[in-house]
Order: C-alpha cells, then structure tokens, then sequence
C-alpha cells in the first residue's frame, strides 16, 4: 500500500530525466524542423534518426541535438538480407530504430508532432510524462475507478484488493494527440473538420486481457522488458498494406504483455497533432486492413501463448507461428509477415546479444 | 443509435442515512426536480426526515419494509436503497449518496449528474475493444484507427458508474494514512469497462437499467461490522462485480467516469475507529480471483438464471471459506425471490 509522510507542504519528487538511459526515435521522411519546438524538452537526449524513402536525400538535423541517423542504405548494410523485415516508404521503419539503440527506454514520436499546451496553458513536457508512466507500477488486473493510483492525488479506491497495490511492472506507455485525432480514413473522410480538443486528465492501465489500438505517432516503452515485441510489421512499399504498422505492435505486445504479467498504460501526455494526411491516399493503404481486422481481432483476442514461453523473444516466435498458422488463410502476406517477424527476432538477437542471452520480460 | 430515453422512465433513489437532507435536495433541485424521488429511511434511523417541499418525493421507512413479509435481507444502513430499487415501478434507476452535492466541471460548470447517467445509458456501450480516446459517442469524439467496425455499434450499457471529488472513495486504511489527500482531479472522460475486466463498482453515484439489471442489483455480501460509514461497506463493490459478471456473459455494457458529484468529507477522521474490525483487506483478496475466474453456463440466458446460478457457484466455491460468502449466496437467493414477488414490474 502506498503511504506517504505528510509534510507541511508535500512537495513532489521530481521526475528523473533519465537522460543517460532514455533514445528517442523519430522517423522521417521529409525533414526534422518539428525538433525546434521540442529542444527544450528533448535536448538532453541522444536521438536516433530512421530515414525513410530516398537514402540520397540529406536530411538535416537541428544544431546541438545529439543524434545518430540511419537511412536505407545503413539498413541495409547492418542488416544485410534480414533488411527484408523493416519496411520501406513507411513509418514502420522506425523500429529499426528500437532495435539499434542500446538504451533501456525509448520514446518514439512522428515528425508532425507538437508541444501541447494543458488546460492552464503550460507546455506540456510529454517525455516527462512518458518517463512518469514508465518508472511507476501498472495495475492491470483489476481497473482502479480513480485511473492511475500511483499519481499525486490519487490512491487505490474502496475495494481494490491489498494483495495487487503493488502493481506490476510498466512496459508500454502509449500517449494521445489533441487537434487531429488519430482516426482511419473512412472517419477522417466524413468529418474533416473534427478535431480532438478534450483534455483528459488521467493515465489509466488498459487491463489484463483486453486490447486495444496502439497508435505509434507519441510511444514510449521499456526496451529492456518489451523491445523485441515491438515489431512494426511490413508496411509500405511492395506491401498490400499500410497504416497498421503500429497497431500490429500494439496487438503483439499486449498479448505478449498480457502473458508476462507486465503492464500498459494509456492516456497522458498529450502532443499536439498537426498534420492531417490525405485521407484518399490513407483509404489506398489502409482498405486490406479494414478488412482484415475483422480476423485479426479475434485472433489476437484468442491467441494463447505457451506456459514455457518465459521470454518476450519466445513468445513473439510462438506468436508468429500462429499468424503463420490462422491469418496466413486469410491472404499470403499474413505468411510473408510471420517470416519477417522471426527475422526480426533473429535480428534483435544479432544485434542485441547479451538481452537473448538473459530472460527478459518477466515481472 | 442513441436510444430515446424520457424523464417519465426514470425514478431517483435516495438513501437516508442522516435525517437532514434540506441542503441536499436544495443542491440538487434543478436536476431533479422534473423526476420522481423514492426517498428510503435507513430503519436504524430515529429522528424524523426533513425534506424540503416542491419534489414529487415518496419516502419509504421501516414499517413499508414490512411488505416483504420475512426476509433474509438486511436494509439497514446503505443497503436501504436496495428496497428502493425493489418498490421502483420505472425502467431507470438513479441512486446517490445523500452526503454528496452537484460537483463543478473543469469550466466552473455545475454537473447535471442526472443527465450525464441517462446520457451514458442512451449511448451503447463498447466493451469488446477498448477505444483510446475513450467514449467514441461523445460529441468530437469518435473511434480511432484500428477500431474494428463489426464492433462499432456497441451493446446496451446497462450500468452507469460515476465518481467523486473531494472525498474519495477510499477503504479505512487509506483514508486514515491519507486522511488530508483529497480528489481534485475532474478526468472529463466516460468509458466503458473492458469484457473481463473487473473494477470495484461504488454505489455512491450509480445508474442502471433497473428492467433488466434489477436482479442483480442486491446487497448480497454484508461485512460483520458493517456500518453507516461507506468505508464499512462492500456490499456496491459485491454487487458491481456480480453486475460486470453478468453483464458480459449476456452482451451488456458497463462505463465508468463521468458524471461526478462532490462528497462532503464530514466524516473524515472517523475512519480510525473501523480499523480494527475491517475485514474488508483480506475479504477482496478472496473476492476478486474467484469473480476473474467464474463461467457462467451458456444456458443462462437472463439475467435472473444468471445470479441464480452465481448464487449457488458462490455458496459451492466461496462459501466454505468464510460464512459471510454462505450469507451473501443465501441473500442473492432471497433477492431473485423478491424481484420476482416485488420488483419486477414496471410501469
């Protein structure tokens, strides 16, 4: 149970930057200018860069900001045939990213988004709340009605067993977006004009055995705890598929997640979304998987993972067996995507030696 | 989508746990004027009810209890609203403590709590996926990418959970460690609860469908020392996840979050005193695994042969363990009998 000393005028802790300790990774494809508005928050920390599309482009990285940037060409290199696994004019090809940084966090964020402002008006250190999230407990098994139990102000409600106060471990912190909401195209087309400009002022922890969609464009996660999960699928270029990168992850890791008794968290902090892309060209990428998620839901809602699957490596090999196994009836990508999920663990493997050798993931 | 939803089908229940309820109602009297008021005296309570003139009001007390002739059931403190649930004739059901007030929104807004309930129970529910952006039927807001659309037309949502600022609802422990903590974050979001997930259902502002959910809507589990206090209760909490159980074996919604309603902390500090005797710590760890665990069979197809059958999977399963579970089966039973003798009928 938390308890605290009440002090005449509590002060709160401050949030450990974690500089040394947190990536960021951004992908892009056109240039890094949205990166002016964020210095005062992302300076401090070591930035990889993935670009996409044309390796011949220079894409210039803002004065002062520490940072290493790989285009297709890098990808290819360090990859060698295993390149095959990241994606190309999309971008999923972020997680290339994840997989190069040696870093215990990562937080990920798309190049059209912005500081936010709070209902007070303050900007909004995103990072920080990322990193909030990340260093304290999730609570998925049982949902707290006060949301976030560990934030100032908040506890655990009447009737909130003792014996799950502690929580379990947070692997995934997936934030939101004010201004363009993060809607499929079909929605984007019957309101243009909509944009998201509620505030809503909690974390909470999506609970045990349910999923949800998880939206790349403001991530952070625990590397160290879920990294390998963290596949972005094969999107873009000579795929059938696009805009399903990050809700491909997101399916993987929760039920990944779900299996290892770690947690994830949804809500704060909020970025400011600036961009709306065509939704004609959206409705082009995304139709096979409007689609195709009448499948994949159910599948992912009854996929099991095997007892003995006692790492996140396991247990994505395992997961990809099945998606080889139900989805690839449905349209053969599904067997061209359950190869390039095991080439990426034998990726991350290769890149990442001392993590396949240590069980990771496990509460 | 919405469903067309009228004053005239809503009842308000009231539970009178303190005989002076003139600030209450003058703080509530724009939102619930226009509604019919069952008004339920705790029978431990002596002293006479002051409740001010202008709502169409019926108070019930100890002697309009009798009309359930021999029962099992104990109405004495929180639990009286129950029998306000059993005499209502209406479709809806909106209960709050009679120690809370309309709250303030994020604007300096009075909360019209009556309105958002029924809102939440005029909108589907969307428990089969969860939406980040959480209530996709608000007013901007709407389902976001890789939402399903098979699953966008959501089922009924035939419970209304709502929350509090200011005091709240915390165990014994927690308000005595944190007595000088109180909630002043107003979270404007409605969401609906996940299939399989479990949360702890406070009936301090709750909303149901009482047509359909009446059955389940019972004080089942009564703690040894139960109390006026809600931190000497857990009665909601057993009655919310029986609720939830039900709700997802037969297709229904649960939300939880808006509205709120400001609760006075006059209590505060007297939780000290339920300390010792709380057995609500150890009663919740046994709790919880057994509601995460339980099947209900594809047979039961209403709601009645729902807790029928959970009833007795509580007395086989819970029951040896602690005999306030082999009480709280027995009450599930007496209350599927009182429904049907009492409180089905709507008018």
């Amino acid at each position: 149970m938390a308890t605290t000393v009440t002090a005449p005028s509590p002060s709160v802790p401050s949030t450990p930057l974690l500089k040394d300790e947190l990536d960021i990774v951004i992908p892009t494809i056109r240039n890094l200018d949205f990166l002016e508005m964020w210095r005062p928050f992302f300076q401090p920390y070591h930035l990889i860069i993935v670009q996409d599309g044309d390796p011949a482009k220079t894409i210039k990285v803002p004065e002062g900001f520490d940072y290493e940037l790989y285009n297709r060409n890098d990808i290819n290199r360090i990859l060698g045939p295993k390149a095959s696994c990241i994606s190309f004019k999309d971008s999923a090809c972020r997680c290339f990213g994840y997989m190069v940084s040696k870093k215990k966090y990562v937080f990920t964020i798309d190049d059209d988004c912005f500081v936010a402002k709070d209902p007070s008006g303050k900007d909004i250190n995103a990072l920080e709340q990322h990193i909030k999230n990340l260093l304290s407990p999730s609570t998925p098994f049982f949902f707290n009605t006060l949301y976030d139990p560990y934030r100032e102000g908040a506890d655990f409600v009447r009737g909130y067993p003792f014996s799950l106060r502690e929580g379990a471990k947070t692997a995934v912190s997936h934030g939101l977006w004010l201004n363009i909401p993060d809607y499929d195209a079909p929605t984007q087309m019957v309101k243009p004009r909509e944009r998201n400009t509620r505030y809503v002022d909690a974390v909470m922890t999506v609970p045990k055995g349910t999923l949800f969609p998880m939206c790349g464009m403001n991530l952070a996660f625990d590397r160290e705890l879920i990294g390998p999960a963290m596949y972005f699928g094969l999107m873009g270029d000579g795929q059938p598929i696009g805009r399903y990168d990050d809700m491909w992850a997101g399916w993987c890791m929760k039920v990944i997640c779900d299996h290892l008794s770690l947690g994830v968290k949804t809500g704060l902090p909020y970025l400011w979304h600036s961009k709306a892309s065509n939704p004609f060209v959206n409705l082009k990428k995304e139709y096979k998987g409007i689609f195709w998620q009448e499948d994949i839901i159910p599948f992912f809602q009854n996929a099991t993972i095997p007892k003995e699957c006692d790492t996140v490596q396991k247990c994505y090999i395992a997961l990809s067996e099945q998606v080889r196994e139900k989805l690839g009836k449905i349209d053969p990508y599904f067997v061209k995507l359950a190869d390039a999920m095991v080439t990426w663990i034998e990726a991350w493997d290769e890149l990442n030696p001392s993590a396949a050798a240590v069980e990771n993931g496990k509460a | 989508m919405s469903l067309e939803i009228q004053d005239s089908e809503f009842d308000i229940v009231i539970a009178a746990l303190q005989p002076n309820l003139t600030t209450f109602f003058e703080a509530w009297r724009p939102f619930f004027s226009r509604f019919h008021i069952i008004v339920v005296k705790d029978p431990d309570l002596d002293e006479e009810l002051q409740i001010p003139t202008g709502f169409d009001v019926k108070v019930y007390t100890k002697s309009d209890m009798g009309v359930l002739g021999d029962t099992s059931i104990n109405f004495s403190g929180h639990s009286c609203r129950y029998f306000g649930y059993l005499v209502s004739r209406k479709k809806y059901v909106i209960s709050i403590d009679d120690n809370c007030l309309p709250a303030k929104d994020n604007g300096g807004l009075i909360v019209d709590a009556v309105s958002q309930h029924m809102s939440n129970l005029k909108t589907p529910a969307t428990p089969f996926f969860f939406n980040t952006l959480y209530d996709p039927f608000r007013k901007g807001a709407d389902f976001v990418r890789g939402y399903p659309f098979s699953l966008r037309e959501g089922v009924e949502c035939m419970l209304s959970c709502g929350l509090w600022l200011h005091n709240a609802d915390y165990d014994p422990m927690t308000h005595v460690v944190k007595r000088n903590q109180r909630n002043t974050t107003y979270v404007d979001a409605v969401m609906t609860v996940p299939l399989g997930a479990m949360m702890p259902v406070s009936g301090i502002n709750v909303a149901f469908n009482r047509e359909v959910l009446g059955p389940v809507m019972f004080p089942g589990l009564r703690l040894r020392k139960d109390g006026k206090h809600r931190w000497d209760t857990l009665e909601d909490i057993w009655n919310g996840l029986c609720a939830k159980v039900v709700c997802d074996r037969l297709g229904y919604g649960v939300k939880t979050g808006l509205p709120y309603v400001i609760r006075s902390d006059v209590e505060a500090g007297q939780a000290l005193e339920s300390l010792k005797e709380w057995e609500g710590v150890k009663v919740m760890d046994d709790v919880l695994p057994f509601f995460q665990s339980v099947k209900l069979s594809t047979t039961a197809t209403t709601v009645e042969d729902c807790v029928k059958e959970l009833a007795s999977i509580v007395k086989e399963k819970l029951g040896p363990q602690n005999a306030i579970f082999a009480r709280a089966a027995d009450a599930m039973e007496e209350w599927t009998k009182l429904w049907e003798s009492h409180g089905a009928q709507s008018s």
